[in-house]
């Protein structure tokens, strides 16, 4: 592989505080100089950047690639071709597969099945056996196999005894623990976010308070274990509330949030006239949540943004919505809905730079992974970005297999144009080559 | 006389108070139809009309079929247990298979709220929708109106009261939306596990002593309370809720002394209602079973556009 230059961009690598224009050689996959004014030459692949922004690889820490046992939804390949084309170069695999991702044969089936994706793929294990929350997984065992961090994702640790042996031992091993904190009690049955929306359309509501209590549990639980813990998909503003105290009182405690519950309320449950592609786990909440997660985002609270990729078969969808599954496919939209969020100019204190930081050097000081920084000698995972290009949301061009998002048919402003994986090009304007050929 | 400009009549919170005048001023010539010795109109020959109904239901679906009947519509009947749907084929899959017979217009009862409007999205056909989950079910909204204008010849300005399992009733939220246009003051009682979240949206008051409530009233309707409800944990036994919240001849003697008693059926005697009050003078029960098949034939009148095919 030649050597690669990327000139001319505005580099913004929050890990090293940089933001400059700045030059980037790329060799043996790896980022070898930072300077100003590298002089290219014929031996070098050259990428011209002005007029563009040259960030670390985005870091998707929360995705569902259904693989093994669904591949009609998704499978790893595909899933890892949707990141690339939405600019991200590594993503963490949720374990609710079937089989349950709750063994080490399993961890090593992702990697082994990995191996070719466009993307960098970290399988997260289950925290107990099959998903049911009795037993505890063999979380050492897993994570010796290449498991980055664990989680029943999709579903919340019901016993708090398990809650507490879970976080406890974990601590023994320096695994993470990201919890779905959704109490089933509260939410039992429920199809949308619980209140005036959810009373209008006669849809069973999942209250705010169903993910707080929980939250609430497993923050006093922390407290008692000490250690670390990872809160998946926050969604309320008492959760925001609940993170905040916990955070001044020194836990170790962080977060990630959606961009669907960053954007979006029940009312497009109402809106789009009950369409499937607006339910979702957790649910999208009021206005009253939506700017309490704005506030938590910049302020710190919560650290990181993360798609929930939840690919769907279309078939799936296509039915009432009782019978729909929970779910909306982001990988292929996060970064454009977020560039446009930031160019909209709707949220004043928001910047490039801290978009960048909570898709980049947060989720990898979180999963405790390389990446997410553009330090010399660390791998060459590269986003480009074109702030102006304009793109529209349509699902049945999508890279991955599902067409489940309620932003289908936005215009958007801003999106990845380049990803580089280990200093392969994998995507390019938009189309996606595991081979880098163009 | 006009038609109904809309595809679908899906709810009443989406319906205007000219559209309900309109349905109102046609289910009374069609109450006249059906005073006649021979209860048969031309008006929806050759129309084809599909009834399916995915959940029991036995005076909505009669209602609809005579009213089909009467108006000489071609149609057939759907029940859930027989449907194809047991077989796991799929809503959209099913209505669009008998549509390509030549169906002109679905009335569907379904469990789950919004089906009405999935459907409605999906096939050319008109859709009425005959109950969707708890969300609604504008016939029945339509027919309790109906009835009221019948005995009290306006509904604004009166004070309607609705006892009972608010939460989860489609017949409520029909009633709410439909009689506040007509400018008719909706009040609604029952404990506080049976109200919807945040019901402030709904603009009415709400009150967990029915007797309170009841003051003045110049209509009461009680609504079905589902044994389920019960297992749910959201009230202690049918005997506490009877002795709590059932209406009584004591229990709205602060109504107005010619208040209607509706309700929606099937009564639960002794439990929402006593039959002193079901069976009494003030209760209107019968005539709102009436009532609905005027309305009905309103409506497939109106979606249908008879006019045209004379």
């Amino acid at each position: 592989m030649k050597p690669l230059l990327i000139t001319g961009g505005r580099v913004i690598d929050p890990s090293q505080k940089i933001d400059d224009q700045i030059d980037i050689m790329i060799n043996n996959g790896v980022v070898e100089v930072l300077e100003k004014n590298l002089k290219p030459s014929a031996e070098i692949e050259l990428i011209d950047a002005a007029g563009l922004v040259v960030v670390p690889g985005l870091i998707d820490m929360h995705v569902h690639l259904r693989d093994p046992g669904q591949e009609y939804k998704e499978d790893i390949n595909s899933g890892a071709r949707a990141a690339a084309a939405g600019g991200f170069t590594a993503v963490a695999a949720m374990a609710n597969t079937d089989p349950v991702g709750d063994d080490p044969s399993i961890i090593s089936h992702i990697q082994e099945r990995a191996r070719h994706a466009a993307v960098r793929v970290y399988p997260v294990g289950a925290v107990t056996r099959g998903l049911e929350g009795k037993e505890m997984a063999e979380l050492g065992r897993m994570k010796n196999a290449g498991a980055i961090a664990f989680s029943d994702d999709g579903r919340p640790v019901v016993s708090s005894m398990i809650m507490r042996n879970v976080l406890q031992y974990a601590t023994g091993i320096g695994a993470l623990v990201i919890a779905h904190e959704e109490d089933p009690f509260l939410a039992a049955g429920g199809m949308m976010h619980e209140g005036s929306v959810s009373s209008i359309l006669g849809l069973k509501g999942i209250p705010a308070a169903a993910e707080e209590t929980m939250l609430a549990r497993d923050l006093i639980i922390l407290k008692l274990t000490g250690g670390r813990l990872h809160m998946a998909h926050i969604s309320t503003a008492g959760s925001v509330e609940l993170l905040r105290r916990a955070r001044s009182e020194g836990l170790q405690i962080t977060a990630e949030v959606t961009p669907h519950h960053l954007l979006l309320t029940d009312r497009a449950v109402k809106n789009s006239g009950y369409s499937t592609n607006t339910k979702v786990n957790p649910p999208l909440r009021s206005e009253h949540d939506r700017q309490a997660l704005w506030e938590g985002l910049l302020d710190g609270t919560i650290d990181a943004i993360a798609s929930d990729h939840a690919p769907h078969h279309p078939d799936d969808k296509d039915v009432e919505y009782d019978f729909a599954p929970f779910g909306i496919a982001g990988l292929e939209t996060t970064l454009p809905l977020m560039l446009d969020e930031l160019s909209s100019g709707r949220i004043r204190k928001l910047t490039l730079p801290l978009l960048v930081e909570k898709m980049t050097a947060a989720p990898a000081g979180i999963l405790g992974i390389s990446g997410g920084t553009l330090q010399p000698g660390s791998p060459a995972d590269i986003t480009i970005i074109d702030l102006s290009r304009t793109i529209t949301v349509d699902p049945s061009a999508w890279y991955s297999k599902s067409r489940n998002t309620p932003f289908a048919g936005r215009r958007l402003t801003g999106a990845a144009v380049y990803t580089i994986v280990a200093g392969r090009l994998v995507m390019k304007e938009g189309v996606v080559s595991e081979n880098g050929e163009y | 006389m006009q038609a109904l400009r809309r595809k679908d009549i899906l709810g009443l919170e989406e319906m205007s108070a000219e559209e309900i005048t309109l349905i109102m001023e046609t289910a009374r010539s069609m109450r006249e139809i059906m005073r006649r010795k021979i209860k048969k109109v031309p008006t929806l020959r050759g129309r084809s009309v599909l009834n399916l109904f995915y959940e029991p239901s036995t005076r909505t679906k009669a209602s609809f079929e005579l009213a089909q009947k009467y108006m000489s519509a071609d149609s057939v009947s759907v029940a859930g247990t027989s449907s194809s749907l047991v077989k796991g084929e799929t809503l959209k899959d099913t209505v669009r298979n008998v549509e390509i017979m030549g169906v002109e217009c679905v009335i569907m009862r379904h469990p789950v709220s919004g089906s009405s409007q999935y459907l409605a999205r999906n096939v050319e056909a008109s859709v009425i929708n005959a109950g969707d989950g708890m969300h609604e079910h504008p016939t029945q909204g339509l027919l309790d109106m109906f009835t009221i204008l019948e005995k009290k010849g306006r509904l604004e300005e009166l004070k309607v009261v609705i006892v009972g399992d608010i939460r989860h009733s489609r017949v409520a939220r029909s009633n709410i939306w439909g009689l506040q246009k007509m400018g008719a003051e909706v009040v609604v009682a029952g404990p506080p596990t049976l109200m919807p979240p945040d019901l402030d949206v709904f603009k009415v008051s709400a009150f967990s002593r029915v007797e309170e409530a009841v003051e003045n009233a110049d209509v009461i309707m009680a609504l079905r309370l589902q044994k389920e409800r019960q297992e749910g944990g959201l009230f202690p036994s049918l005997r506490e809720y009877a002795e709590l919240y059932g209406l009584t001849a004591p229990r709205i003697a602060g109504a107005r002394e010619d208040v209607l008693i509706m309700h929606p059926g099937p009564m639960n005697r002794g439990v929402e209602i006593s039959s002193d009050l079901a069976d009494g003078p003030h209760s209107v029960v019968l005539e709102q079973v009436a009532g609905g098949v005027a309305v009905r034939m309103a409506l497939l009148y109106l979606l249908l556009g008879g006019i045209k095919e004379e």
